[in-house]
């Protein structure tokens, strides 16, 4: 039951993640196109700026989460994937002082140079983070230890001697990329005004047709490549409330987007991202990181977890600590609501 | 050694020293704004609130690069030191995930209202911030040494079958004997950093006539703090941390006091050179029977020297441990002298006079940094060849699959992009230098 509770916590906390920087990162990716002028720029950055630390913090909590409760999958997964761990490593360096030192110094060519790095930071991270996630759907080649190591690419099948970046999973990273950037440019469409709204409405309108049509290609891949999708599904058929919650966040975001209603069209493609990635949790369950080599070898919820001393003992923690975060961001996100203007608080 | 095993200690230490490099003034300058925000509240003066509000630019550049250098290292303990992580993690995974739930997102909200939130939150609110991040660095401060002293002094655990390291007692790890007395050490190290930096600063600002009035401040500050805080951290905070290594780790002790032979009144090594082969100090200054009146208050009883221990748990590298030893007891003793004079002047009313101090204090400021690494690096080289004393060797934790190729690129990347950071930082605040306190005489909005 513990390892249970606890394999819930760390796929919401992921999950939450996703949302918040998420949005970050989908402003990054739109920014150069929503805004034209190096006001605007400054507005958009504006929409993140006294945000965006505490929403890559669920990273870093989520995998504090994940260490101590499946150490096994934390060391596993951490260094079979290496070295695209370190460049998202590397990226999300090169973004978060892109975002902090932008505004130190004003002038032609600092500003520019760190708001192309952040726009390529940020579609880079959005690329790798959905491969990665493509990389658990496919299935890894877990030895009798299980431990893998894959290199970056190998010939781009995704077969028993794929690499972590294969044309599945690059095909699922540009998912990611379009579903990020329409959830970013439905934040900045929420938080601005004028021009540079009407603008972000209508890259996320158009981001929201790739998003559609992802969504469909790759579901559909998805299920043949990964057969454990299709069973899991066929078991429990009440699993089918994820992807329906999925599908009611993409036809939200859609509709909300046409009638202008900025909010509602957000938190739609906020429902949207969680429906997909509980829809992904769902489909390996128990596994949390599939063998592609031998079935029985793969990191399941029991082989992974940590003991249930250590669990329990977490959990007395864990809940005091998450009922302050929860009142740290509704009174940070509270007092920095409304639109971004030119000469108000923040960044 | 073979060098995949080379490769993986490197990288991962020479991320932590740069990471740490901003770490210790976010200590120590967090500290001191809520020092300076304090005193305005209590004394109705906003000149201090002007103080705070410069050091608070520095301070934002510093903790930028503090946070972006800190995200790999809770991802390194998994991507080279998986095998450490795989038998450990149940145990140092609650410090880490706790670090992560209770500390960052405090610092993380409340920066930005310590930043950008003065008018927003009004007086009382914006002092608040400064308190929130100021606790939040410091108590995450606390559950990363917390981390480091299970490693040096495991407690609370059992071993299952497999190997796998288990928790028994969460209350053994988190007031484990060792993590209070190191971390009490580790915060003052910290406080001595951003003491130095306030203290030049202003001294600095005095040669350059500048900023007069925030100038005698930041001297007051930062001298004040200054001499508390490096007479702390070598008595009793040190000397504590000495004891305890004595004790549990007696082969760490003499390998990092130069001590070869077991002898009653054994001598403490000022300075010599250890040749670890011959076993003997070169070119030695002792002062006889110091060593056993430091670890045990007696000057005869006998310190077990390296020669009592087995060859296979000596420290790899014991000059290397020997010299980062004696630069840090070194530095802190300077240290101790530098504020104190200059306190005795700060008392007189003459310190903004006193020119040769002033020179000391603008010179002195990149020597906290060089103190805090030595000392760092005694306890990690001091541990060796053990990753969890006793319990699990270094040799045995890292990535078996990570090959060394992939070990030196990644190390390559962080060399050539942390350069870049280093630069970029260094350039930032001495803009901010230039431009002075007055600059910000106005709240932001």
């Amino acid at each position: 039951m513990l390892p249970v509770i606890w394999f819930c916590i760390v796929a919401v906390m992921v999950a939450i993640y996703v949302v918040l920087d998420g949005f970050d990162l989908g402003a990054g990716i739109v920014h150069l196109c929503v805004a034209r002028d190096a006001a605007e720029r400054r507005l958009v950055l504006k929409s993140i700026g006294p945000v965006w630390d505490g929403n890559e913090v669920w990273l870093l909590a989520g995998g504090g989460a994940l260490y101590f409760a499946f150490p096994p999958l934390y060391a596993s997964s951490f260094s079979g994937f290496y070295l695209p761990l370190m460049m998202v490593l590397w990226l999300l360096v090169l973004r978060g002082i892109a975002i902090e030192f932008r505004n130190q110094i004003d002038n032609a060519v600092w500003t520019p140079f760190w708001d192309v790095v952040f726009m390529l930071a940020s579609c880079l991270l959005a690329i790798f983070l959905g491969a990665a996630l493509g990389n658990v759907v496919r299935g890894v080649p877990l030895d009798a230890n299980h431990e893998f190591f894959l290199p970056l690419w190998t010939n781009f099948l995704p077969g028993k001697d794929a690499g972590i970046l294969d044309w599945y999973t690059v095909l699922v990273g540009l998912f990611s990329f379009f579903t990020l950037a329409m959830h970013g440019a439905l934040w900045v469409t929420f938080k601005t005004e004028a021009a540079l709204q009407q603008r972000a409405r209508r890259v996320a309108r158009a981001a929201w047709a790739g998003v559609a049509l992802f969504t469909v290609i790759v579901t559909l891949v998805s299920f043949s490549i990964q057969p454990k999708l299709g069973a899991s599904f066929a078991a429990m058929p009440a699993g089918y409330v994820f992807p329906a919650l999925a599908l009611a966040g993409l036809a939200g975001s859609i509709v909300f987007m046409s009638r202008e209603k900025d909010g509602a069209a957000f938190l739609a493609s906020c429902l949207y991202i969680v429906g997909m990635l509980t829809s992904v949790v769902f489909g390996v369950f128990p596994d949390v990181l599939p063998a592609n080599s031998d079935p029985n070898l793969s990191l399941t919820i029991t082989n992974a977890s940590a003991s249930e001393y250590g669990l329990s003992v977490g959990l007395a923690w864990f809940i005091p600590g998450i009922l302050l975060v929860i009142g740290y961001f509704t009174f940070v996100y509270r007092k920095f609501s409304g639109k971004v203007t030119a000469d108000g608080g923040g960044h | 050694m073979d060098t995949a095993l080379a490769l993986h200690r490197f990288h991962f230490a020479f991320t932590v020293m740069f990471h740490y490099l901003f770490v210790q003034l976010t200590l120590g300058l967090g500290f001191l704004i809520f020092v300076l925000k304090t005193l305005a509240l209590v004394k109705r003066d906003e000149h201090y609130n002007d103080c705070a509000r410069f050091w608070a630019r520095i301070f934002a550049v510093n903790f930028a690069l503090g946070v972006v250098t800190g995200i790999p290292m809770e991802f390194q303990f998994g991507t080279n030191w998986s095998r450490f992580s795989r038998d450990a993690g149940g145990v140092i995974g609650q410090t880490l995930g706790m670090e992560g739930l209770y500390t960052f997102f405090l610092e993380s909200a409340f920066l930005g209202f310590l930043l950008y939130g003065e008018k927003m939150l009004g007086r009382i609110g914006h002092w608040g911030s400064a308190v929130a991040v100021w606790i939040g660095s410091w108590l995450s401060a606390y559950l990363i040494v917390a981390t480091d002293a299970w490693m040096q002094h495991p407690t609370g655990y059992r071993i299952a079958a497999d190997g796998q390291i288990l928790l028994t007692s969460w209350w053994s790890l988190i007031f484990n004997e060792w993590a209070a007395w190191q971390f009490v050490h580790t915060i003052l190290g910290g406080v001595v950093t951003g003491s130095f930096a306030m203290a030049g600063i202003g001294a600095f600002y005095i040669f350059l006539k500048k900023s007069e009035a925030s100038a005698r401040v930041f001297l007051r500050v930062g001298v004040i703090t200054g001499l508390i805080a490096a007479i702390l951290v070598a008595f009793p905070t040190g000397d504590h941390q000495g004891k305890l290594v004595a004790r549990y780790q007696g082969v760490t002790l003499a390998a990092m006091e130069g001590h070869f032979v077991t002898q009653p009144a054994s001598p403490l090594a000022i300075i010599g050179q250890p040749d670890v082969n011959k076993g003997r100090l070169d070119n030695p200054a002792t002062v006889p029977g110091a060593l056993s009146f430091m670890i045990y208050g007696n000057w005869t009883k006998e310190v077990r020297g390296l020669g009592d221990f087995p060859r296979d748990t000596w420290p790899d590298n014991i000059p290397l441990l020997y010299y980062a030893f004696h630069i840090m007891v070194g530095l802190g003793t300077l240290f101790i002298l530098l504020m104190g004079l200059s306190a005795i002047q700060l008392w007189r009313g003459k310190l903004a006079q006193t020119k040769i101090l002033l020179w000391a204090l603008v010179l002195f400021m990149p020597l906290p940094y060089i103190a805090n690494t030595a000392g760092w690096m005694t306890a990690e080289m001091g541990r060796q060849p053990w990753i969890i004393f006793g319990l699990m060797r270094t040799a045995a934790g890292a990535s078996p699959h990570v090959s060394s190729g992939n070990a030196l690129f990644t190390l390559l990347g962080f060399m050539g992009l942390y350069t870049l950071l280093f630069l970029l930082g260094l350039f930032l605040i001495w803009r901010i230098l230039g431009e002075g306190p007055e600059r910000h005489a106005e709240a932001a909005a």
